[in-house]
């Protein structure tokens, strides 16, 4: 058990450190995702499953989408077509064997770990849906209203505003 | 059962934190600099349920949960910011912008 927790430690520190110095943006993404993902198996041998889901689903696979969409949006760090390149051995070994070794960590922890020695020392999501509408229920909906202003903040700083200059005023 | 240390569960939340850190205060590139600050929130939210399962309480994982909206909105914001400081500067140096600063 504390091997499978070595492991996914190990390979989030290496991702994270190829993601921070990383030449190539995409590339930078698609480590900081091999991270986020060692992370939730961290979560998963903590004992937080329901975090681990969460982690997966919101972390990785909402804002990293995010992060990717404008990435390719702006069209940085591929300069002309490089796809030869990419396809060299060299530049896929590494972050696929990590996430190899990665889900070959998860199946391990899965199988051979005891589900849960005693149900009572794991926080289920059933408690921690209810600490969050009971204990923290202020606190959720100044969440809500935080994510609503920040649909509006979005919305207002992604549209593009039309120039309208006079045409005196155009210097050339 | 889970039996490393937490000293060291800790140490590791603070390596990722120290990492996002450095990269951070090294990296110029706007894209770059918000990763790190991904993973600098990211490592916060696993002090906090570190914190929640050594003390068998729910209220962790419930800080986690928040930490996810605010990320969310956080990131959905700069990434709007950084779409207009490209369109108006046409890059995403973080050292070009600086039509704020004195001139002296």
């Amino acid at each position: 058990m504390n091997t499978f927790f070595y492991i996914a430690a190990s390979i989030a520190i290496i991702s994270t450190i190829m993601a921070i110095s990383g030449r190539n943006a995409i590339h930078s993404l698609l480590f900081l995702i091999l991270s986020l993902l060692s992370v939730s198996v961290i979560f998963y041998l903590l004992d937080a499953p329901f975090i681990a889901a969460l982690e997966v689903i919101i972390y990785a696979g909402a804002i990293m989408v995010l992060f990717i969409f404008v990435t390719m949006m702006l069209n940085i760090g591929m300069e002309g077509r490089t796809e030869k390149k990419w396809l060299r051995p060299g530049m896929w070994i590494i972050p696929s064997l990590l996430a190899a070794v990665l889900l070959a960590d998860f199946i391990l922890a899965i199988t051979h770990v005891p589900v849960s020695p005693s149900v009572d020392q794991v926080i289920l999501p059933k408690q921690v849906g209810i600490s969050l509408f009971s204990t923290y229920l202020l606190a959720v909906e100044i969440a809500a209203i935080l994510l609503m202003a920040g649909v509006i903040g979005a919305y207002h700083l992604g549209s593009q505003k039309k120039k309208i200059t006079h045409r005196f005023l155009i210097k050339n | 059962m889970l039996t490393v240390p937490v000293e060291i569960q800790i140490m590791l939340a603070g390596i990722l934190f120290l990492l996002g850190l450095i990269g951070l205060l090294v990296r110029r590139n706007m894209i770059f600099m918000l990763m790190s600050i991904e993973v600098m929130f990211n490592s916060a939210g696993m002090v906090f349920v570190i914190a929640g399962k050594q003390w068998r309480q729910p209220d962790g994982q419930v800080m986690f949960i928040f930490i996810l909206a605010v990320t969310a909105v956080e990131v959905a914001i700069a990434l709007a910011l950084i779409l207009q400081v490209y369109h108006h500067f046409k890059t995403l140096d973080a050292d070009s912008v600086n039509k704020l600063r004195d001139s002296n």
